[in-house]
């Protein structure tokens, strides 16, 4: 149990800057959850927590203590790997065991606490097998297992869901939630995935390319998404983002489509004619409104709901996609409207979001 | 899934193994039976009558005490030359695998040794030890050391031993550095989390993991020295001074070709030719359970 602190964290590797520029702390049994695309530097932070790597520039803290310069064998963190990176020739016993051993615990000690552990994970009758004698969950679990026993300060996931299959990965979610709560222990975890991301994390810190691009609860983010880029990436299937004008003295945008949507939570600052992006959910779009019309390119029956792909009947037009409830009706072109009270507001240029008065 | 190819007849099958058996047939079955056989007979000491006589000659050896004595100074030959070999190569090993700068060169500096023939490397090494002419032969002379391979026995088989280890130890680092970055990396990060530190995690991360090649390389390095060191010992000491390098197939070779004794020289090397099979066999068994599970 720690808090953590991370101050001006930049990593390069050769001519590649990969962290350009963390700041972060977290306070005593926080699970601050990390999302980005693959590539912007997810896991090279989580090692250079870890002790894995070292920083070119900045701090770590773990409870006040800078351990920016410490042997990962000396940082009490405990890491779970994306692969698992279990001890193949050691039993689920030893490998559990393997870091208590090397503290000087009693045997006795090693046995509670493995047993302990086994049990919360289920994992009681599997502790005299070889990890290769263990299915993909099964492994995944000796690995939380083996960082559980340890008592750490600090828990370090990475994306350790991402090799199971898709009914375990809810399982084991919901798991790892329920566990973390229960023990208390700080925690980074890293993930690509949306879900994971918007339910196991108190925070959510959205990276792009090296640099967080938002940090706020994970309702927060998704409601009042920093940018465009926070706002294509969170929420499946991600925002439509259609160009558009400022005008009427900024209380009111015009789409490029043509027709003009009146801000419902108060006008932007800015002058007239700025350019601007709007966003707006696919499940914010309302079939049977004639302010847009799109031209429709394929349908999705998911069940319960149908996505509608289609685009704007300009040249170029990016595209569009409706969730509507139920089934969608068949036809080339769809009325569209955009429910205002929705709507995102961003600066085209910069992509930066545009609050009302600002 | 069946990988098995099945062919419609026996013709094209025999054709494509046809000259894998010859060349196995004319270059080891041959030459071996022809062992066998003339290990079982006897001739005079013109050459001229052969005789049969069974396993006299095995029971001459095995009853022999140089016979005896030149078998234990082989295994402790083969021993000296794989722990030293094998023991050197996984230290360079170790630190070609670490993330230095240069290391290319490093490498490729280690692998150079293996190309240079048995007795050039004998040579060489006798320009370095030689108590007259060698560098370091006259410098431990020099200094009050009693350096003479020429004359002392031991000097003579730890120079061998060093010779035939040195040109083994490009080979053995080669498989020890595939061996060890073949041990994924994040097994290792995951036991430095653990908290074991260096020499703990080689000991109980590293070398368990490198035991399958570990196993390969021992069977290699003990057969190469029984073997492959015919060249080397015999550029450098002939097997001497007196007896006190003479390894089994040194004495094959003294007591075939030198001496003439047929007989007893196939006996001796129908043995040698026994021990290495048993030696793959053993090979056979643990490697091919290894790879089952
Ligand atoms: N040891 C390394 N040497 C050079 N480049 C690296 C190294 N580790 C990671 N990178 C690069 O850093 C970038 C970020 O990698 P990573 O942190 O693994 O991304 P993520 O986990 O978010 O997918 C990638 O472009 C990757 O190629
Ligand atoms: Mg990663």
């Amino acid at each position: 149990m720690a808090t953590l602190e991370l101050n001006g964290l930049r990593k390069r590797f050769g001519d590649t800057q990969v962290l350009r520029q963390i700041d972060l702390s977290l306070t005593d049994g926080e699970m601050l959850v990390i999302v980005g695309a693959s590539g912007c530097g997810k896991s090279t932070l989580l090692r250079l927590v870890a002790g894995l790597e070292t920083p070119t520039a900045g701090t770590v803290r773990l409870d006040g203590r800078d351990i920016t310069q410490l042997d990962p064998s000396a940082r009490d963190i405990a890491m779970v790997f994306q692969n698992y990176a279990l001890y193949p020739h050691f039993s689920v016993f030893d490998n559990m065991a393997y870091g208590l051993r090397i503290r000087g615990l009693s045997k006795a000690a090693i046995q509670a606490r493995v047993d302990a552990a086994a049990a919360m994970l289920g994992l009681g009758d599997l502790l005299t097998r070889k990890p290769r004698q263990l299915s993909g969950g099964q492994r995944q679990r000796v690995a939380m297992g083996r960082a559980i026993v340890r008592e750490p300060k600090l828990f370090l996931f990475d994306e350790p869901l991402s090799n199971l299959d898709a009914k375990l990965r809810v399982q084991m979610r919901a798991e790892i939630r329920r566990l973390q709560r229960r023990l208390g222990i700080t925690s980074l975890y890293v993930t690509h995935d949306q879900v994971e991301a918007m339910t196991l994390g108190d925070r959510l810190l959205v990276m792009h390319e090296g640099r967080p691009a938002q940090l706020a609860t994970p309702m927060e983010v998704f409601e009042q998404p920093a940018d465009t880029y926070v706002a294509s990436f969170i929420g499946a299937p991600a925002m439509n983002f259609l160009p558009a004008i400022l005008t009427e003295h900024g209380a009111a945008a015009r789409l490029d489509a043509g027709p003009t949507i009146r801000f419902t939570d108060g006008p932007r600052a800015g002058p007239e004619g700025m350019a601007l992006t709007l966003g707006i959910r696919p499940e914010h779009l309302t079939v049977g409104d004639p302010q847009l019309r799109v031209q429709v390119d394929l349908i999705e029956p998911l069940g319960s709901e149908t996505l509608i792909h289609g685009h704007l009947p300009t040249a170029g037009a990016p595209p569009m996609v409706i969730k509507v409830a139920g089934r969608a009706p068949a036809s080339e072109a769809i009325a569209v409207g955009i429910q205002a009270e929705h709507l995102h507001v961003f600066n085209r240029e910069t992509g930066m979001r545009k609050a009302p008065g600002a | 899934m069946d990988r098995r190819t099945v062919f419609g007849g026996w013709l094209l099958p025999v054709l494509l193994v046809l000259p894998q058996l010859l060349l196995t047939g004319f270059f080891f079955y041959w030459p071996a039976g022809e062992a066998v056989w003339s290990s079982m007979t006897s001739q005079d000491a013109f050459g001229e009558g052969v005789r049969f006589v069974g396993w006299d000659n095995f029971a001459e050896l095995l009853a022999d005490p140089l016979y005896l004595e030149s078998a234990v100074r082989t295994v402790v030959f083969c021993g000296a030359v794989s722990i030293l070999a094998m023991g050197l190569a996984l230290a360079l090993a170790v630190f070609a695998d670490r993330e230095v700068r240069g290391r290319h060169a490093y490498r490729t500096l280690l692998i150079w040794p293996y190309a240079v023939a048995p007795a050039m490397s004998a040579v060489l090494l006798l320009f370095v030890l030689d108590p007259r002419v060698g560098l370091l032969g006259r410098w431990l002379n020099r200094m009050g050391l009693d350096w003479d391979y020429h004359l002392n026995g031991n000097q003579a088989l730890l120079m061998v031993v060093m010779a035939s280890a040195w040109k083994q130890v490009s080979y053995n680092f080669i498989f020890f550095l595939a061996g060890l970055q073949s041990i994924p990396r994040a097994v290792t990060e995951a036991a430095r989390m653990d908290g074991a530190k260096g020499w703990h995690r080689f000991r109980t991360i590293t070398v368990p993991l490198l035991a399958p090649t570990t196993f390969f390389l021992l069977v290699v390095n003990l057969v190469y020295a029984a073997f492959d060191t015919f060249g080397t010992i015999n550029a450098l000491t002939h097997g001497g001074p007196g007896k006190d390098t003479e390894t089994l197939v040194l004495k094959v070779f003294r007591d075939g070709v030198v001496n003439q004794d047929i007989g007893s020289s196939s006996a001796q090397s129908v043995i040698l030719m026994l021990g290495v099979i048993a030696l793959t066999a053993v090979q056979f068994r643990f490697l091919g359970r290894r790879t089952e599970t």
